[in-house]
Parts: C-alpha cells; sequence; structure tokens
C-alpha cells in the first residue's frame, strides 16, 4: 500500500447529534442493501397484486351475539318484548340504549356496535291501530357475512318470538314491518370488505418478514460482529432497520388501496390524509414485531417460522376471515392484542363509513400500544455482545 | 492520550468459559502503546476470544483491566469510539460497494465528511476505480485491504486483527505489515493475532498462548531464550529412520522435519546429547549445533501445553 504517498487521513469526529447520526447511517446501508436484493423488492410489488386477484370470496360462517345498539323513542310493553325477542334469537346483544339519533349513529360509525334496532315514536299505537308501522334495523355491512345472516333471520324470528307475548290477538301477518338498511354496503359487496382487509394482511405479511429477518441475516452474514465493535446502541440499529421499511410499507398499502379504488370501485368516504397516518402507525407496529422476533430467534428459518406463528393467527382472529363479533369470548380476547385486528377496524371504518379519528381513538391507542410493548423488548432483547 | 502511560492494554486474571469448557484461563497481559504485539497459538487455543473481551463483544467471567485506560467491563462503548476490530472472517457487507462500506462505518462514527473520508481512504488504500464494486465480489486480498481501511478510518488509537493475513498471497501479506508497521509508526498500538512465523518475528513483542493458558511473552530474543532449548540440526540420509529412533528418547522433547534437515531440541542439554550421541559419528549424517528458532519454540510448547491441559 502506497503509505508514503497518503499519509493516514484525519477526520474530526462529532459528538452533536450522534444518535440521528448513527440511525441514519443505519439506514442509509439498510436501504442500499434493499435496493440491491432484488427478489424481496419484487415481492413487495408481486404479493399484493397477486393476493388481491387471487382472494377467494369470505367464508360464510352464522355469527351470533352481534354487539347492538338500541334507539328508543318510546318506552313501551311492546317496544320492550320485540328487544327480547330480538335477544332470545342470540342474533343480537343490545349493548346500548340511547334516545338520540345522533348518539345511534356514531355508535355504528365508530363499530361499537354492528346493529342498530329504532323503534320509532307511537309505534304500539300505530301497531294496535293495525297501521304495519316500520321497524327499522340498521346494520352495518362493511362485513356483509356478519349482517347478511342476521338480517336474513330477522323477519321469521321476531314474528313467532312475538305470537305469544303479543296481545293483539294473532293477525295471519306481521302487524309492522321491518325496515332493514344495510349501511355502508347495501349491496353487501364481499369486494369493498375483502378490500381493506387485504391491506392489513399484506402489510403484516410483509413487514413481519423484512424486519424479522433482518438482526439474524447480520448474524448468520457475520456482519453482526462488526457491526457491535462499533460505537451504536440498539436504538439506533433499531430505527436505521425500521424506518426504511416504512417508506416499502406505505407503497405498497397506496398500490393495494389504488387497485382497490380503480379495480374494484372501493370507496374512500374518510380522510385520507387520516388512513395515511393510521396506516403508518400499524406498519411501524408490525415492523416493530417483526424486530422483536428477529432479537429473540436464532437463525433466518426460524425468524420464518416465528413470523408464521404470528402471522396466522393475525389472519384468523383479527376479523378479516371471520366474523369478529361472531368468535367466543377468549379469541375476541386474543385478537384484540393482534395489530391487525384494530387496524382492520380503522381501515374500514375509514374507507367505507368515513369514520373520523373520534370514532376510532381506542384502536389507534391500542395500536401505539403495541408498538411500544414491541420496541421495548425488542431493545431489551437486542444484545450488545456476543455472549 | 487516555491513560497516559504508554500502556495500551493492561488486563489481570481473565478468564471466559463457554458452556462449562474454559476456553481463556487466567490471562495477564501488557501492550506497550505504540507497538505491534503478536497473538501466537493454535487453533481453539483462545486467541479470537481474547480479543473480543478487549473490544468488549465479550464480558469476562472474572478478570479485570483496562484497554486505552478505560475499564474494559464497565466503559466498553467507550473503548470501542477508540479501537478498530478487523474480524477473522470478513464481516463487511458484502452487497454494499466499497465506497458504500466506508461511508457507513464513516458516518457510524460521526466523521465530519463521511464521503471526503471514504474517498481519501479508497486512495490510500490503493482501490481507486474499484470503490463502486461491492465487497462481496472482491478477491481476498482486496477484501483484507477494504477491512483493515474500515477499521483505520476512524482513527483509532488500537486496532485489533484476528488473522487478518489468512489466505492472503505473499505479496499482499507483505504489503499489508507494511501498512501495519506504517501505522505503528504515527502512534497507534497494534494487537495482531497469525499462525505465520515469519509475522511473528515482524512483531516487536508477541505471546503465545495455548489452550487458554498465555505461556510465554517477550520479543522474539527473549522468548527463544527463555525456552531454553537446545536444538540440533541434522542434514544427511534416511532422516525419516532417525526421527522414529529418535522420536520419545529421554532430553529429546521433539523431532521435526525442516526441508531437508531435522530439528532435534530439547530443555536439557546434558540428556539430549547423551541421547544424540550414538548417531553423531554415524558416517552421511551431518550434526550441527544450532540456536532454536521460532518455529522450534511454539511447536516445543505446542507439544508440551498439549500434555498439560488436554
Amino acid at each position: 500500500m502506497s503509505v508514503v504517498d497518503h499519509p493516514a487521513p484525519r477526520h474530526e469526529i462529532r459528538e452533536r447529534f450522534g444518535f440521528l447520526r448513527r440511525s441514519y447511517a443505519m439506514l442509509v446501508k439498510e436501504f442500499i442493501q434493499l435496493r440491491r436484493d432484488r427478489v424481496s423488492f419484487a415481492m413487495i410489488v408481486m404479493l399484493p397484486v397477486m393476493q388481491l386477484m387471487l382472494f377467494g370470496y369470505a367464508i360464510n360462517t352464522t355469527p351470533h351475539h352481534l354487539p347492538s345498539a338500541v334507539l328508543l323513542q318510546e318506552d313501551s310493553d311492546l317496544a320492550r318484548s320485540i328487544l327480547k325477542a330480538l335477544e332470545n334469537t342470540a342474533y343480537f346483544r343490545f349493548l346500548y340504549e340511547v334516545h338520540d339519533v345522533e348518539d345511534f349513529d356514531n355508535l355504528l360509525k365508530s363499530g361499537k356496535v354492528l346493529f342498530g334496532v329504532e323503534i320509532p315514536r307511537g309505534f304500539e299505537r300505530a301497531v294496535r291501530r293495525g297501521d304495519r308501522p316500520a321497524l327499522l334495523v340498521a346494520a352495518d355491512a362493511t362485513d356483509p357475512v356478519a349482517a347478511s345472516a342476521a338480517i336474513g333471520s330477522l323477519g321469521m324470528v321476531v314474528q313467532t318470538a312475538l305470537k305469544h307475548d303479543l296481545y293483539i290477538g294473532n293477525p295471519p301477518e306481521m302487524p309492522f314491518e321491518i325496515r332493514a338498511h344495510a349501511r355502508y354496503n347495501p349491496t353487501a359487496a364481499s369486494s369493498l370488505n375483502i378490500v381493506p382487509g387485504l391491506v392489513g394482511t399484506i402489510l403484516t405479511m410483509t413487514m413481519l418478514i423484512f424486519t424479522a429477518l433482518s438482526v439474524t441475516r447480520e448474524v448468520e452474514r457475520g456482519t453482526m460482529e462488526s457491526l457491535l465493535s462499533m460505537p451504536i446502541n440498539p436504538v439506533e440499529v433499531m430505527f436505521g432497520k425500521i424506518v426504511p421499511y416504512v417508506l416499502v410499507g406505505f407503497l405498497q398499502a397506496f398500490l393495494i388501496i389504488g387497485i382497490g379504488v380503480g379495480l374494484f370501485g372501493v370507496p374512500v368516504l374518510g380522510n385520507l390524509f387520516l388512513l395515511a397516518l393510521l396506516s403508518v402507525l400499524f406498519i411501524t407496529t408490525n415492523l416493530a414485531i417483526g424486530y422483536t422476533i428477529s432479537t429473540v430467534v436464532q437463525n433466518q428459518l426460524q425468524a420464518m417460522q416465528m413470523s408464521m406463528m404470528f402471522f396466522l393467527p393475525s389472519i384468523l382472529l383479527s376479523g378479516f376471515m371471520f366474523p369478529f363479533a361472531g368468535m367466543p369470548a377468549w379469541a375476541q380476547y386474543l385478537g384484540e392484542g393482534l395489530p391487525l385486528t384494530h387496524y382492520l377496524r380503522i381501515v374500514r371504518a375509514i374507507m367505507l363509513k368515513g369514520a373520523t379519528m373520534e370514532n376510532l381513538r381506542f384502536d389507534t391507542l391500542a395500536l401505539a400500544a403495541l408498538m411500544l410493548l414491541a420496541m421495548t423488548i425488542a431493545v431489551t432483547r437486542f444484545r450488545r455482545t456476543l455472549d | 492520550m487516555n491513560g497516559g502511560n504508554g500502556i495500551a492494554i493492561d488486563v489481570k486474571g481473565l478468564t471466559k468459559s463457554f458452556g462449562g469448557r474454559e476456553v481463556v484461563h487466567d490471562l495477564s497481559m501488557q501492550v506497550k502503546r505504540g507497538s505491534i504485539y503478536g497473538f501466537l497459538g493454535p487453533n481453539g487455543s483462545g486467541k479470537t476470544t481474547t480479543i473480543r473481551i478487549l473490544c468488549g463483544l465479550l464480558t469476562p467471567d472474572s478478570g479485570e483491566g483496562t484497554c486505552l485506560g478505560y475499564d474494559i467491563r464497565r466503559d466498553a462503548e467507550k473503548i470501542k469510539r477508540q479501537v478498530g476490530y478487523m474480524t477473522q472472517r470478513f464481516s463487511l457487507y458484502q452487497d454494499l460497494s466499497v465506497r458504500e462500506n466506508l461511508e457507513f462505518v464513516a458516518r457510524l462514527y460521526g466523521l465530519t465528511d463521511a464521503r471526503g473520508a471514504a474517498r481519501e481512504m479508497i486512495k490510500r488504500l490503493g482501490l481507486s476505480g474499484r470503490e463502486e464494486q461491492l465487497a462481496g465480489e472482491l478477491s481476498g486480498g482486496w477484501k483484507q485491504r477494504l477491512a483493515l481501511g474500515a477499521c483505520t478510518l476512524p482513527n483509532p488509537q488500537l486496532l485489533l486483527l484476528d488473522e487478518p493475513t489468512a489466505g492472503v498471497d505473499p505479496k499482499a501479506r507483505r504489503d499489508f505489515w507494511n501498512e501495519i508497521h506504517a501505522l505503528a509508526a504515527e502512534g497507534l498500538t497494534v494487537l495482531v493475532s497469525t499462525h505465520y512465523m515469519d509475522e511473528a518475528e515482524r512483531c516487536h513483542e508477541i505471546a503465545y498462548i495455548a489452550y487458554g493458558h498465555l505461556l510465554t511473552h517477550g520479543t522474539v530474543e527473549e522468548v527463544i531464550a527463555k525456552s531454553a532449548l537446545t536444538t540440533y540440526t541434522v542434514t544427511g540420509e534416511d532422516l525419516n529412520r532417525l526421527t522414529a529412533e529418535l522420536t520419545g528418547k529421554p532430553g529429546i522433547d521433539m523431532v521435526a522435519p525442516f526441508g531437508t534437515s531435522l530439528h532435534v531440541s530439547g530443555r536439557d542439554v546434558a540428556a539430549l546429547e547423551a541421547s544424540i550421541g550414538p548417531w553423531r559419528e554415524k558416517s552421511g549424517l551431518r550434526w550441527q549445533r544450532s540456536s532454536p528458532s521460532l518455529e522450534d519454540v511454539f511447536i516445543e510448547l505446542m507439544g508440551r501445553s498439549k500434555d498439560n491441559f488436554q
């Protein structure tokens, strides 16, 4: 080496903004590596396209105990009987009793209830007079599987149940009319439900795997030894590894929603900026979980297996495949612990119902909490030494 | 300079076990600033483990000490800023180019002008024209040169080089050692592990480690003198039969062929001379008393330590 011609360069070392500087160094490196990894890069684009094209339509199950609300504008014996009869069908569970139309609408919009029954003023009197008044049933049809089965059963079930309770004789036909209103998705089109759901599942799958492999790959290629001998701390490594993929995830979400709107005619009723913001939160949560996996496992194969272990329940218990409300309580509790569950509510609510931040506060907080939990575990699990 | 006492590495009683197997046993050593310290010993003797303890990659089970004046247990992060560690296996990013790798290191250490520093290093390493080549596509010699460049980039005070010249051709090896001497002349301390005797002889001081025990240390002359080994060089015919007959005789600690000659060594001169007596007058054999080479000393040490620790 031509030592004499080029004396060792002396460069100053800056201490300020060390955290940002080192995270940035890591981030640039990850970006370059991602750009060179053509197969992964192709996967980012191919996966959502394939999924969207190939995904079959939802599996039909009979939901029960659907969370419901009643808008009671008259407190009569008949109204109580009808509610009791509806609850007896085991399809509905009345959680809220409101007297105001706006409250009623908000419950549906925020996803707290999937069903609403409206008993109008003067209902009992109208029945007695034989006017056949309307009993309005509003259903959140963004999940058409859950909604349609319940709607379909309404008429017969109510009539049978009321037969014995009614003291207005036994008329040959229904004494009132049931007017079902499938809100948000009047035609019960599955694609309206599937596309927003796919945004969530595809992001879960790709984000999880990208970061799950990141630390183990460094260990397996031997680069971890060199990285650990340099002055970088676990938080800086984590940020450097997560940030590039936030952009990748964002791109992917944009692609899926774009195809959904362009090809399947899925509407985006809510605020696009809110959707983007909460999507970034969801993407980061998944990346943090993937990164946590990578600090726990020994090699890349284990990382893949563990990602699948997380991915499967995410698909099954989040309300993507089966209506969330139809699952037994324990499964619902598990589901609440999965980021996908919360994101599905968010993405469906924003795209199909035009929900605002106000309606989505709980799910947003849940996502943020899960993200912080994963990051904390990852940073504590990251080993600074080779011990 | 940190510490200010002219000692770069000062450790006592380092011990490290993996899964109940003791890899480093009660190891103490001192390395002077600005010196080149050679670390020798058979494979699996604990050289890499010791180097990793010194740069904070492993925590010792017991023992204490300082590296550049910083406590090896408490100040691992400070040590990392001042130490360049070149791993045994190439550990830069294979899918990053030469330039990108150097810029990554420069940024990580917070150099004010990462691009400029990388550019200068490329020139210094003689890698101009290859800066956009992926590190994984470089030949062994170039990879090693790049790795050395990467660990000297942030101006460390101490270089830890773990078998840096393994699998590198003689020309590249010589260039590499010239560079190491130039760096030491600039005040850098270098700890380098190696299997090559000619490299050991280019070190200011050496230490020999086997089965986790540091067996001897000092300058090359001191190590040879300390061995108290007497060596006879034999040339002639049918050395193979001679080897078989001499091996295991009292006073003969080592019989080792060196090209067309045979080295017969022992620590007890009287016993050695008594044992070789009958063959010294044999026609066709020429005996000559010589000072033992470093290799004689090490092979003898290796044979001895095997009996003691295995």
